[in-house]
């Protein structure tokens, strides 16, 4: 029994279709990838709290979108959350930039939100962003709350 | 009276069970007839051909409209709350975690799997497979292997299909058209969708569906009746059982990959 040439493409297509399907998910719908855009340089922040802050969350300047979070790590001797920061090229950071967590919408995901400083000095890859204000975790400003009602 | 009663009882559970066995025993001898799959894979290309590439059209479809009613309907959900950046979350985890496992296994038994048994209860009532056994030709491994290993390999790669397009038509309906942020919608699924935990379990399942549903088609066509009636019986049988058996499975196997 012959099997016809186009029946056998037809096959080849049909594989072929299932392993592209199973390329995407893995590359781009799950999080699996880690080399999307890789033309950024990297700074660095110390944070008390980072809240829910997630690798590849967004990191914004006067809202406008210019990196993303690349890596998350405790460090033990200063007792707090380091934070690396890919920012693309063509955005440039003066040294006195302040990084703060903040979220999006009520229920949105946890993003860094940048001000600019004054300074005239630029941030270069690998450097430290000093002036830095934590994620506000919601159980905290209640319970400061409750302590300024019950104390009155 | 009532005698006769419980005779009916007794004899449909032991007919129950003799079935069961009967079903077992075939798979065994299905599976016997893998060597010989190997050596003429060309067997196994034609029944892809008609098991796999011809579903392609159908799983396409509704894998476009799937994800797109899915955006929809999270989208006028999720703005109430200012959460519409997590509607590629939701569309991506419902598609690769429930949906296009059971919808894709769900189209399949009624796409492919009631092709496999009216074919094959055809062949039985026509005498194609007697003859086939007169001709030293054992038919189970020469029709029935290539057509369960083909019905095996062809749901998972239709299933990584469906849940591609569903997530791709989700975002054409949530980012393009209703327009979330394409940011949020792809970063919040990717932070939230594991690979291993989730794609993959969502192929175990598919899996385990193409195993049950093309077995189910392929029993019903072969247990056939060999009159007309029979085959037409057996196909019904075919596409209920496998409906019924795809929903029942998914259920024990989302509490033991996703329950707590």
């Amino acid at each position: 029994m012959r099997v016809s040439k186009s029946i056998e493409i037809m096959v080849g297509v049909f594989v072929l279709l299932g392993f592209i399907a199973l390329f995407l998910l893995a590359l781009n719908i799950s999080n699996v990838s880690s080399f999307g855009a890789n033309n950024g340089y990297t700074v660095n922040a110390y944070f008390d709290n980072i809240g829910g802050l997630r690798t590849r969350a967004p990191i914004s300047m006067s809202g406008v979108k210019i990196g993303r979070v690349s890596q998350i790590a405790y460090n033990r001797q200063r007792g707090q959350a380091e934070v690396s920061m890919t920012i693309e090229s063509q955005y440039l950071l003066s040294i006195d930039t302040q990084a703060s967590i903040y979220t999006a919408g009520l229920l949105g995901e946890q993003y860094i939100s940048l001000e600019p400083g004054a300074e005239d000095d630029v941030l270069k890859s690998g450097d430290m962003i000093t002036l830095t204000q934590s994620a506000m975790v919601l159980e905290e400003i209640i319970g400061k709350f409750m302590v300024d009602l019950t104390s009155k | 009276m009532s005698m006769d009663w419980l005779q009916t009882i007794g004899q449909k559970t032991l007919r129950f069970f003799q079935r069961t066995g009967r079903a077992v025993i075939f798979l065994v001898h299905v599976l016997s007839g893998l060597k010989m799959l190997v050596q003429r894979p060309r067997l196994l290309i034609r029944e892809l051909y008609s098991v796999g590439v011809l579903s392609l059209l159908i799983i396409i479809f509704s894998g476009l409209f799937v994800g797109m009613v899915l955006s929809l309907l999270g989208y006028v959900t999720l703005v109430d709350f200012g959460a519409e950046g997590s509607l590629g979350v939701l569309v991506s985890l419902s598609l690769v975690r429930e949906l296009g496992p059971v919808l894709t296994a769900l189209l399949f038994s009624g796409r492919a799997g009631s092709a496999l048994t009216a074919e094959i209860g055809l062949m039985k009532a026509t005498e194609q497979l007697a003859s086939m056994e007169m001709m030293a030709v054992d038919p189970i491994k020469r029709i029935i292997t290539p057509r369960l290993i083909a019905g095996i390999l062809s749901l998972p790669i239709l299933t990584a299909i469906f849940m591609a397009i569903g997530i791709y038509s989700g975002f054409l309906v949530g980012g393009v058209w209703l327009g979330v942020d394409e940011g949020s919608f792809w970063s919040q699924m990717q932070a939230k969708v594991d690979f291993q935990h989730d794609v993959v379990n969502g192929f175990i399942k598919s899996f385990i569906f193409g195993i049950v549903v093309t077995w189910i088609a392929v029993f019903e066509g072969y247990d056939a009746a060999p009159t007309s009636a029979g085959v037409s019986e057996a196909t019904t049988r075919s596409v209920v059982h496998s409906a019924l058996a795809i929903l029942a499975l998914d259920f024990v196997l989302t509490s033991i990959m996703f329950g707590i």
